[in-house]
């Protein structure tokens, strides 16, 4: 390990972290020769990224299979409005590679899979979780529990952050915090839900602290512990996290839609329900067409941008069923196309409904193909 | 009286109020206190038999109530009681 030597020029920038009596040149030389695979590169993955690159992190993988959006600016940090449309981990890595030349990028621009996480979280020392939904958030967990690696761990939702570092030299991980995920539809994803932009470059930050310290070894790191912030109050708390002695055995990776979309009763998520396109929800408009469009967004959603349609948010579909319509084609949708097929599976099975169709893609797919000028989110 | 912190996203069934005063000796009996306030969140923390549901933990103070007395968890008057939701977010 001492053969790891810096140039004068490493020596210059690093010079605030060795000059930190407990973290000195030791400690650098530990990030020098660390590989961290950093999964999503999102408002966590942002921070995290510029960070561990700043610090001198040696080897740092990027994995994220989507392109930059225009809604990513408000809060992922690592891009600019000319990386919009370009592949995430190319952004990033072009950003970073102008941060700090004498880090080692590697590029990942896939989804992880159950196919692929093992062989790709192998060669790295530690992973840091920026993802945003619970199949990836157990994926990366069960893979790091079989192959022994940390799992440094960080959730945003709207205002409230979460914290903590699973696998730790044998500690707790996160089926032992949350051994089931909620039903779909319970907790609204980020993309239903929001997040102040401020609030990932906090909790990121967070995160990529945790990762220096257990890669230079310095510190507590958060094990056996989770740390929460609600940024609207500013409270925060540290609770314990335990090893829960019912928590399985994990030996092999699973198919974590099909655990992740089970909900308590043992009801598919994706339930097939009947169809329509925009194009025909067009037709079905121009040609006046007797017939009920229905939108379970929530009201906020409904001013950001509307197809006129009766506002029942999905929450509430079940209490005001007699304000759906049974003697007509009845076209419900939400913004991507997932909450309103939630509605109309409990509207069909509780109900009986049989004149409900899907507004495939949402409102999102008709502002890309029928009103262009329409605001998407 | 106890308090309890509602998260972020189980506040929309409570008016958004961050915290709710209970009462109650055990967990199970603020929680129930909080709930028949909010019935929306009733359904949300309990499973049908009553049983809290598994990806909700519940603390007091900094103690997992599962590493305690579970449900029948003595509170005081101070006692700060948590509900853990996982929380998937971050988006990208």
């Amino acid at each position: 390990m001492n053969s790891t030597s810096f140039s004068k020029a490493e020596l210059e920038r690093y010079s605030r972290h060795l000059i930190i009596p407990e973290f000195n040149i030791k400690g650098q030389r530990r990030l020098k020769n660390a590989k961290v695979l950093v999964v999503g590169t999102g408002g966590l993955g942002s921070p995290l990224l510029l960070y561990l690159t700043a610090a001198g992190v040696g080897t740092i993988g990027i994995l994220d299979f989507d392109v930059v959006d225009d809604s990513n600016l408000q809060r992922q940090v690592l891009f600019s409005v000319d990386d919009v449309g370009k592949p995430k981990v190319e952004a990033a890595q072009k950003r970073l590679k102008g941060l700090n030349p004498h880090v080692n990028l590697v590029v990942h621009n896939t989804m992880l899979t159950s196919e692929n996480a093992l062989d790709i979280i192998k060669d790295y020392d530690l992973v840091a979780d920026g993802t945003d939904n619970f199949p990836t958030r157990y994926l990366v967990n069960d893979a790091c529990v079989i192959l022994g690696k940390p799992n440094v761990y960080a959730s945003i939702f709207r205002f409230e952050g979460q914290v903590s570092v699973f696998n730790y030299k044998n500690g707790p991980h996160y089926r032992d915090l949350f051994p089931t995920p909620p039903p779909p539809g319970l907790v609204p994803s980020c993309a239903e839900g929001g997040v102040i932009g401020v609030l990932p470059g906090i909790i990121g930050s967070l995160q990529a602290n945790e990762v220096l310290k257990i890669l230079s070894g310095i510190g507590e790191p958060l094990s056996g512990r989770l740390f929460l912030f609600d940024a609207l109050t500013f409270e925060t708390r540290t609770l314990k996290v335990h090893k829960n002695p019912e928590t399985p055995e994990i030996k092999e990776l699973i198919d974590y839609d099909h655990f992740c979309g089970l909900n308590l009763n043992g009801e598919s998520k994706d339930e097939e329900v009947k169809e329509i396109t925009v194009e025909e929800l067009k037709s079905l408009k121009d040609s006046n067409s007797d017939y009920q469009l229905i939108d379970v967004r929530e009201e906020y959603e409904y001013e950001i941008c509307n197809l006129e349609a009766e506002l029942i948010p999905l929450g509430g579909i079940l209490d005001n069923v007699e304000k759906v319509a049974s003697d007509k084609k009845v076209i419900v949708h939400c913004r991507s196309g997932a909450r309103s097929a939630t509605a109309i599976s409990q509207l069909e099975k509780k109900f009986g409904f049989d004149n409900l169709y899907n507004l495939r893609g949402g409102i999102l797919a008709w502002a890309d193909s029928i009103d262009t000028s329409m605001a998407k989110y | 009286m106890a308090k309890v912190i509602i998260p972020t996203p189980l506040r929309k069934f409570t008016n958004n109020t961050a915290s709710i005063d209970a009462n109650g000796g055990t967990i199970k009996e603020s929680i129930i206190s909080v709930a028949d306030q909010f019935p929306e969140l009733k359904k949300h923390i309990f499973e049908d038999g009553g049983e809290i549901r598994k990806f909700i933990r519940i603390y007091v103070g900094d103690e997992d109530i599962n590493v305690l007395d579970k449900e029948n968890t003595k509170v005081s008057s101070d006692s700060v009681i948590s509900i853990i939701p996982a929380i998937a977010g971050g988006i990208s």
